[in-house]
C-alpha cells in the first residue's frame, strides 16, 4: 500500500514533477498495479543463472568524435560553445 | 551523376507517420528503390527523431541507427518516421503526444502498439516495409490488430545500435510487412553484427523461406488458450493449428506455468530499466529549453513534467519505486528470479518440440479510447511479454478474422530459430493464399 506521500516522494526521486491534482489518481493506479505485482511474492527459484551473468567488454578506443557545431545543433541553449545547463547550486 | 530517389507522398488518412520525407533518396542493391518506413524511435542522421514525445520535439540525430546504415546500403528509401506509444510505452499508439493512429482496417479501432504507425502504413499499402520494435509486444501486437505480418527476432541478433533506448534487455528492432517473403527479406538486411551493440550476436541470417513443414513438431501450452483470451479469437487460432497438421505437422500440449507471475516480472522489469533510460531527457543537450536560471532540480522536473505524457511518467514512477531502497528484493530482484524460470519454461518446452504456437492478442483491436486503465492494459499483454522475458523469437502471421477484425497466429522458436518459425508461418500462408 503506497499511500499519496510515498508517490510524491518517488516523484522526487525521479526529477519527475507532479502537482497535487495528480496525487491521487497515480496513488490509486499505483495500489492496483503493486497488488497484481504481488504475484511476484510466489515465485520459487534461487535465480543463481541470473547472478551468474557475465559482462561483455571491450577495450576503449579513440575515434574520432562529432564536430562542435553538430553536437550543439540541438542543444536549445547554448553559450561561447558550450551546451548552457541550469545552476546545481 | 545525381543519386537516384523516389518521390512519397501517401494519404495518411490514418496519422501512420510522425515525418514523411517527400523525396527519399536511395543507392542500387537488394532492396533498391523499395519505401521502407522507419519507427519514430530508431535514429535517422538528418531526419527528425521524437519518439513520439514532446520531449524529443525537433530533435535531429546526427548519426544513422545500424539498421538504417544496413537499409541504405541495401538500397531502400526511407520515406518517413512512423508514429507510436510514447518512447513505446503501450499497447494501442494512443499514447502518442501526435495524436494515435487509426486501424486501416476500421477506423475506430486502435492498430495496435506500440509499432502502431508502422503496422497501419504497411497494411494500408503506403509502405511495402516497416521496421518496428518489441519490447513486450510491440510488433507482433499490432500486426496481429491490423493483418500484417511481423517478427520480434531472437535478442542479439539485430543491433540497437542508434535505438533510443526504454528497455534494453528486453527490445529487439524487427521487420513487418504484408507478407512472410518480405519480412523474411527486410530480416536479412539488418541481422548480423555490429560491435557497437555489446549484447551483438554473429548470427546474421540468409534466408529463404521454406513452406515444407512435414514432420514438424509444435507445443500448444494452455495458458494461451485460457481464462482472458476471446474464444472466438481461441477458435480462429485453433483452426490456424489444424491447418499445419494438415501441412504434415503435429501438436502436443504443453504448459508455461511461470505465466502466472511473467506479466508482473516483465512489468517491473521494463519501468525499472525505463526509469534509469529517461534519465537522459532533461531539456539541456536535446528537447525543449529547460530554465537555466532556475536551479537542476526544478528546472528538471518543470521539463519532464511537461513534456513526457502520463504513461511516460507513470512507467518512470514505478521503476523509480521497484529499485527503490527497501522494495528492490520484492520487486526488481524477485523479478529477475521469475524471468529465469520463464526462460526454463520455454528451454524444456522447446527441448522436445520445435515451434510452440498460439493467438498473438487475447482479443482483436480495441475500440479507441476502450483501454483507460492502465492495469487493464498492461494485462493485454500477457501473451507477447513472455517471449522478450526468454529472448527467444517469435512471428505474428495473419490467420482470419473475428468480426471483421484480424487475428494474428503468433509461433515463438528457439534462440536463433528465426529461420524456422519463418517457415511455419510462411507454409501456413501459402497454404490459405
Amino acid at each position: 500500500m503506497v499511500t499519496e506521500k510515498d508517490v510524491h516522494h518517488i516523484a522526487g526521486l525521479a526529477d519527475i514533477g507532479i502537482s497535487a491534482g495528480e496525487l491521487d489518481t497515480f496513488t490509486a493506479q499505483f495500489n492496483a498495479i503493486l497488488d497484481y505485482f504481488d504475484v511476484l511474492d510466489r515465485v520459487q527459484g534461487d535465480g543463481a543463472e541470473a547472478r551468474d551473468l557475465i559482462n561483455v567488454m571491450r577495450e576503449d578506443v579513440v575515434e574520432p568524435s562529432l564536430p562542435q557545431e553538430e553536437v550543439l545543433r540541438n542543444a536549445a541553449a547554448q553559450e561561447d560553445g558550450f551546451i548552457k545547463a541550469p545552476r546545481v547550486m | 551523376m545525381a543519386q537516384p530517389e523516389i518521390s512519397f507522398e501517401p494519404d495518411d488518412r490514418y496519422n501512420a507517420f510522425l515525418t514523411v520525407c517527400n523525396r527519399a533518396p536511395h543507392r542500387t542493391g537488394s532492396l533498391a528503390g523499395t519505401a521502407v518506413a522507419v519507427k519514430d524511435n530508431i535514429s535517422t542522421k538528418g531526419i527528425e527523431t521524437t519518439c513520439a514525445s514532446r520531449i524529443l520535439k525537433g530533435y535531429v540525430p546526427p548519426y544513422d541507427a545500424h539498421v538504417v546504415d544496413l537499409l541504405k546500403q541495401s538500397g531502400a528509401a526511407i520515406v518517413g518516421k512512423t508514429n507510436m506509444d510514447e518512447f513505446g510505452m503501450g499497447t494501442t499508439t494512443e499514447n502518442s503526444a501526435f495524436g494515435p493512429t487509426l486501424n486501416p482496417a476500421d477506423t475506430g479501432r486502435v492498430p495496435g502498439g506500440s509499432s502502431g504507425g508502422s503496422a497501419a502504413a504497411v497494411a494500408a499499402g503506403m509502405v511495402r516495409m516497416a521496421l518496428g520494435t518489441d519490447t513486450g509486444g510491440s510488433i507482433r501486437c499490432p500486426a496481429a490488430f491490423c493483418g500484417i505480418v511481423g517478427l520480434k527476432p531472437t535478442y542479439g541478433r539485430v543491433s540497437r545500435f542508434g535505438l533510443i533506448a526504454y528497455a534494453n534487455s528486453l527490445e529487439q528492432i524487427g521487420p513487418m510487412a504484408n507478407n512472410v517473403s518480405d519480412v523474411s527479406l527486410l530480416m536479412q538486411v539488418i541481422a548480423g553484427h555490429d560491435r557497437r551493440d555489446t549484447t551483438s550476436y554473429d548470427r546474421p541470417y540468409r534466408h529463404t523461406p521454406s513452406a515444407d513443414i512435414r514432420g514438424l513438431k509444435i507445443g500448444i501450452p494452455q495458458e494461451y488458450f485460457g481464462a482472458g483470451v476471446d474464444k472466438k479469437v481461441a477458435e480462429t487460432v485453433k483452426r490456424a493449428i489444424f491447418r499445419l497438421e494438415e501441412l504434415g505437422a503435429t501438436s502436443v500440449p504443453c504448459s508455461i506455468p511461470s505465466m502466472e507471475y511473467a506479466l508482473a516480472a516483465y512489468y517491473v522489469t521494463c519501468t525499472s530499466e525505463a526509469s534509469s533510460n529517461l534519465a537522459r531527457f532533461d531539456g539541456v543537450r536535446y528537447g525543449p529549453a529547460a530554465d537555466t536560471k532556475k536551479s537542476w532540480h526544478d528546472a528538471y522536473r518543470e521539463v519532464r513534467k511537461t513534456n513526457f505524457g502520463t504513461e511516460v511518467r507513470r512507467r518512470i514512477m514505478l521503476g523509480t519505486f521497484a529499485l527503490s531502497s527497501g522494495y528492490y528484493g520484492k520487486y526488481y530482484a524477485k523479478a529477475q528470479v521469475a524471468r529465469e524460470n520463464v526462460k526454463k519454461d520455454f528451454a524444456r518446452i522447446l527441448a522436445d518440440v520445435d515451434v510452440i504456437a498460439g493467438p498473438t492478442m487475447p482479443t482483436t483491436a480495441f475500440r479507441l479510447g476502450e483501454k483507460s486503465d492502465p492495469l487493464s492494459m498492461y494485462l493485454a499483454d500477457i501473451l507477447t511479454v513472455p517471449v522478450n522475458l526468454a529472448g527467444i523469437p517469435a512471428i505474428s502471421v495473419p490467420c482470419g478474422r473475428v468480426e471483421g477484425m484480424p487475428v494474428g497466429l503468433q509461433i515463438m522458436g528457439k534462440h536463433f530459430g528465426d529461420e524456422r518459425i519463418i517457415d511455419v508461418a510462411y507454409a501456413y500462408e501459402q497454404a490459405v493464399a
